[in-house]
């Protein structure tokens, strides 16, 4: 292993952040940014799905036959997705309603399967689950900072606290009705992306 | 049947899977370089979807519900935590006969939407679409109704947005955004454009 943990777990944030750069998992990303609560919410979930989804696959990599792996890297993350449903289904009702299907959706972003492919597979369990939570972070860090962007700006709160006093409740800043609408997540992952290839040109494709 | 038309339109051009709800963005994203990729991927999202959504939603109605089960003799079950498995699982399966069907019947359909039948288990669009149909009690009529709109929107964005890459490789845009970065500014261009669509209703 070439890699110390700590690359491990630093290189999937900025260097090579799934979404950014490998284009991984944006289906769920995008929907759940309209606040903070939800996106924070959604990060952990995905970090815990992916840390020990990749930890179970890379126990039992030599035990797969590799024609159905796709089949039981599947069965492994849907029954993790299952566990976090129910457990957000149980203890916080309120938030799991927000979030509506975009809990179920883990099963199906690219990042829990990309990694589980990628990576679990061909290494030991601890970096695996290293990899996992690296990536996790990295992917919430993207859904982070662009609900950050939205909220402030969008609603004038940050997790549901009100920062800049809307003209709506008596205040002095009037809401920008864009970041409330889906597309303006588009064009934030576009700034957020243009921002990380300009830092580091390696990320930039080719003309 | 004004009510089915209604949800036919509400999910091709209100709900867009892609450009309002941001599912099956992979896909999307990754195979839009080229106007003929794109109709061919969106055909294929067309087709698994109106098979998919109206099995999963029998399966919801008579095996996994509460009570759903009684038929059987066991009318207290309630089986719908195990649903996010069984739709995954019927997906898969569905593709993957699909894909066997096709190359067996129809070759030449099958040169042109096989490449992508193996991609899209883990579309989120097509899984999604599943899900909608369960959160909205559709019943099964309603359900085929709406994986026929949810697909036919899928395969009118991503063929837009396809025409649109082909016109910006003549672009000169910063180092930076070049690729990726351009897309997504060009889709949340799109989903805006859909956007005034809003307030369509039957």
């Amino acid at each position: 292993m070439s890699e110390t943990k700590k690359e491990l777990l630093l290189r999937s944030i900025f260097k090579r952040n799934p979404i950014g750069l490998l284009v991984l998992g944006v289906c769920s990303a995008l929907a759940v940014t309209g606040q903070m609560t939800t996106a924070f919410v959604m990060s952990i979930c995905v970090t815990l799905v992916v840390a020990f989804s990749s930890l179970t696959i890379s126990i039992v990599r030599f035990q797969i036959p590799s024609s159905v792996r796709i089949g039981i890297q599947i069965t492994v993350i849907a029954t993790l997705v299952i566990l976090v449903d129910q457990i957000l289904k149980a203890f916080y009702f309120e938030l799991s309603k927000q979030l509506s299907i975009y809990v179920g959706l883990i099963i199906t972003n690219c990042i829990v399967m990309g990694r589980a492919e990628g990576f679990a597979m061909s290494n030991p369990p601890i970096p695996s689950f290293i990899d996992g939570i690296g990536n996790g972070l990295g992917y919430g860090f993207i859904l982070m900072s662009v609900a950050f962007v939205r909220e402030l700006f969008g609603s004038g709160s940050l997790f549901g606290f009100e920062i800049l006093p809307l003209t709506t409740n008596g205040g002095w800043y009037v809401r920008n009705g864009l970041l409330v609408l889906p597309a303006s997540a588009f064009f934030l992952i576009a700034l957020i992306i243009w921002i990380l290839r300009t830092v580091d040109p390696e990320q930039q494709e080719k003309n | 049947m004004v009510h089915y038309i209604d949800i036919i339109l509400r999910s091709i051009f209100l709900e867009n899977l892609p450009l309002s709800f941001f599912l099956g963005m992979c896909t999307f994203l990754a195979i839009s370089k080229q106007v003929k990729a794109a109709v061919g991927l969106g055909a294929a999202v067309l087709v698994i979807m109106i098979i998919t959504v109206p099995i999963n939603n029998l399966i919801l109605n008579y095996l996994l519900k509460p009570g759903a089960l009684s038929w059987a003799g066991q009318p207290d079950l309630d089986l719908t935590f195990l649903g996010l498995l069984t739709y995954i699982a019927i997906i898969a399966a569905v593709v993957q006969i699909l894909e066997m069907v096709l190359d067996r019947f129809v070759p030449a359909l099958y040169n042109t939407l096989g490449i992508f039948l193996p991609l899209l288990t883990v579309n989120c669009a097509i899984f999604g679409g599943s899900l909608f149909m369960v959160e909205r009690d559709y019943s099964f009529g309603e359900s085929i109704a709406y994986g026929f709109g949810a697909g036919g929107g899928f395969f009118l964005a991503v063929v837009c947005l396809a025409g649109i890459r082909e016109r910006l490789e003549y672009a000169n845009p910063p180092a930076g955004l070049r690729g990726l970065g351009l897309t997504f500014i060009t889709t949340g261009l799109i989903a805006m454009a859909f956007m005034g669509l809003a307030g369509l209703e039957l």
